[in-house]
């Protein structure tokens, strides 16, 4: 409880906290429309907003507040695979890397260097060209976490070689505990923040880039996603007609996003490092 | 001696390696995919209605097939793969259909090299002064206030930032224009008016690249410069009497840049992307335009040509900005 309460202390906490509760709520909220999300003209053309159409409606005769709803629940299903998988792949490689030490080690990072020069959006964009047909959700968030990982699996290392270095690990492997062992029991705590907090990051480096490939056409655009609700209000000059109402949700949404996901991580690093926990609230 | 032997030969390995791990990357993708990529591609191409004689498409189709290096075993087609590169030919266009790939990259790689170098170079040497200043005196006020900016901007990724100045400047305020490189007509050539014209175009996709990275380069800068702020050395300087000014530039600034060195040279590959997406939104005539007129049009190839040109070009300039890092820090260069 108390550490709930000291988290609470910084602003940024609380802010995040409520706008990633909302967006949540949005996200379930999806279940409940009425309307079908790849069905066109459910509802009249080019509402401006009002009661029965809360946010208006857009050219494809589709309600832009249910839509946005969908977005939400969609863009954060794609983010979520991608992190949690290169999450999955960030701790191996970083734990392999920095247990083993010696030619693993380099090799799986001069991978990661590699992936971390190369400019991945590039890549990302003949990926999707090559799959697009079958592209869907899943397909999405699984290419992105192939790539999403190598910067993630350097903090690990790093992490892991001091670790190593320690006395309790001496004192464990010499009373016998085997490799996989320690890397659970004892690595594991130690690095459950850091990883918690890349997976933040990367769920928002998600988002972002699955709106980037949106922007291309490169996404399946009939499942409403916050890429391919904004990519439809470009395609039909919304903008330019003064259609606020359809072009600012997908995009307030994702700023407001964008934040909240970054003001989590930075208020929670900031508090598991206990220099600057001090400063902040004095415990 | 000792420097060449102990830096620069491993520092080329490595470039030369990373360079092969991205064009393998390139060339294993076509293949590690279940659909025929040849015949995606034409799918795409007709569904796009690019009209075609039809010669050119058996011609297209070859092409497609070389490009793809789907003729002959795995280690011919590597080989042959290897071979266009280093011959700098990357085949033909499809939507511009006789056009060279070349050629087209060629007209498109001014504009993005002038977007790239100008608001790296200003947002890095901005970003790390106010990022310092702003980490010495970081209980002053007006520090508080650009980090609490800085928090707002940080986040927000290339495409979402520049599409909301975008908005901005289109449908609030009209400062400045919002799209192309260039005003419609106007002739290429060395004169004021012509300058002053691409200028005025530039200035929304190079604000926002700007803005952007400086806000990266704020933040960390202000963080290493809290660091080193309590480093012996600083403490041990102010009691000493050595003036301020002198403290914050000579002392804290100074070896604050390093990191920040590598930092910039990490970080290439990624604002490279940033500008490609930059010159989408505003239809700025790059390689990021020439990227989303190829994706449009399901132009492979050309697709693949800007990839591999900006592997060897972005691990090069990495590469460059390495090899400065002895100007910066004399004890590199005497290992």
């Amino acid at each position: 409880m108390r550490v709930i309460r000291d988290l609470f202390r910084d602003y940024r906490f609380t802010f995040s906290f409520i706008v990633l509760l909302l967006i949540l709520t949005m996200a379930v909220l999806s279940f409940f429309s009425p309307y079908d999300p790849t069905m066109w003209f459910v509802v009249p053309r080019d509402m401006k907003p009002s009661a029965e159409y809360l946010l208006g409606t857009d050219s494809n005769g589709q309600d832009i507040f249910w839509q946005a709803t969908f977005a939400v629940r969609n863009s954060l299903i794609i983010s979520l695979i991608a992190a949690s998988v290169s999450r999955v792949i960030a701790v191996l490689v970083g734990m392999v890397a920095g247990y083993a030490r010696g030619n693993p080690d380099r090799i799986l990072m001069f991978i990661s260097d590699g992936l971390l020069v190369i400019p991945l959006f590039l890549i990302l964009v003949m990926l999707a060209m090559i799959i697009r047909k079958n592209m869907n959700l899943v397909v999405l968030g699984l290419m992105l976490s192939a790539f999403g990982w190598a910067w993630d699996a350097r903090v690990i290392r790093s992490v892991i070689l001091s670790l190593r270095e320690r006395d309790f690990t001496k004192t464990a492997i010499l009373s016998g505990t085997g490799t996989v062992e320690l890397v659970l029991k004892e690595y594991m705590p130690y690095t459950t923040p850091l990883i918690f907090s890349t997976l933040i990051n990367n769920i928002s480096w998600a988002i972002g880039l699955e709106m980037t490939l949106a922007l291309l056409g490169l996404v399946d655009v009939n499942i409403p996603t916050l890429g391919t609700i904004l990519n439809w209000a470009i395609t039909y000059q919304a903008m330019f007609l003064g259609r606020w109402n359809w072009v600012l949700t997908p995009v307030v949404l994702a700023v407001f996003m964008f934040i909240a996901l970054y003001w989590l991580s930075v208020s929670i690093s900031e508090y598991l490092d206990p220099r600057t926990r001090i400063q902040r609230v004095g415990v | 001696m000792a420097f060449l032997k102990r830096y620069l030969i491993p520092r080329l390995v490595q470039y030369v390696m990373v360079i092969w791990l991205g064009i393998t990357i390139v060339f294993l993708i076509p293949r590690l995919t279940p659909n025929d990529p040849v015949m995606s591609m034409i799918g795409q191409m007709r569904a796009h209605g690019s009209t075609l004689e039809p010669g050119a498409m058996d011609g297209i189709i070859h092409d497609l097939t070389e490009m793809y290096g789907l003729e002959g075993s795995w280690g011919e087609q590597y080989v042959a793969f290897w071979g266009r590169l280093f011959r700098g030919d990357f085949g033909v266009s499809f939507f511009n259909f006789p056009a060279r790939v070349n050629q087209l990259i060629g007209t498109a790689l001014p504009w993005t090299l002038g977007l790239l170098l100008i608001s790296t170079a200003i947002n890095w040497t901005i970003g790390n002064i106010i990022g310092g200043l702003a980490g010495y005196f970081s209980r002053k006020g007006w520090s508080r206030i650009l980090d609490a900016i800085g928090m707002l901007i940080r986040p927000q990724p290339y495409y979402i930032f520049a599409f909301g100045l975008l908005m901005l400047f289109a449908g609030v305020v009209h400062w400045f224009p919002v799209t192309g490189g260039s005003s419609l007509g106007a002739q290429p050539a060395f004169t004021w008016a012509f300058t002053k014209d691409v200028v005025w175009h530039s200035f929304l996709p190079a604000f926002s690249m700007i803005t952007l990275g400086a806000a990266v380069n704020f933040q960390t800068m202000k963080l290493i410069v809290q660091n080193v702020n309590s480093e012996n050395f600083v403490q041990y300087a102010k009691l000493g009497g050595v003036t301020e000014d002198r403290i914050v530039v000579k002392y804290v600034i100074r070896n604050a840049l390093l990191p920040q060195i590598t930092g910039l040279a990490l970080s290439l590959g990624q604002i490279f992307s940033g500008a490609l997406i930059t010159e989408i939104v505003f239809g700025y005539p790059g390689l990021g335009m020439l990227l989303y007129n190829a994706v449009l049009r399901a132009d492979y190839n050309l697709i693949m040509g800007i990839t591999m040109l900006s592997i060897v070009g972005i691990t090069t300039a990495i590469l460059i900005v390495d090899l400065t890092y002895p100007l910066f820090d004399p004890r590199v260069r005497y290992y």
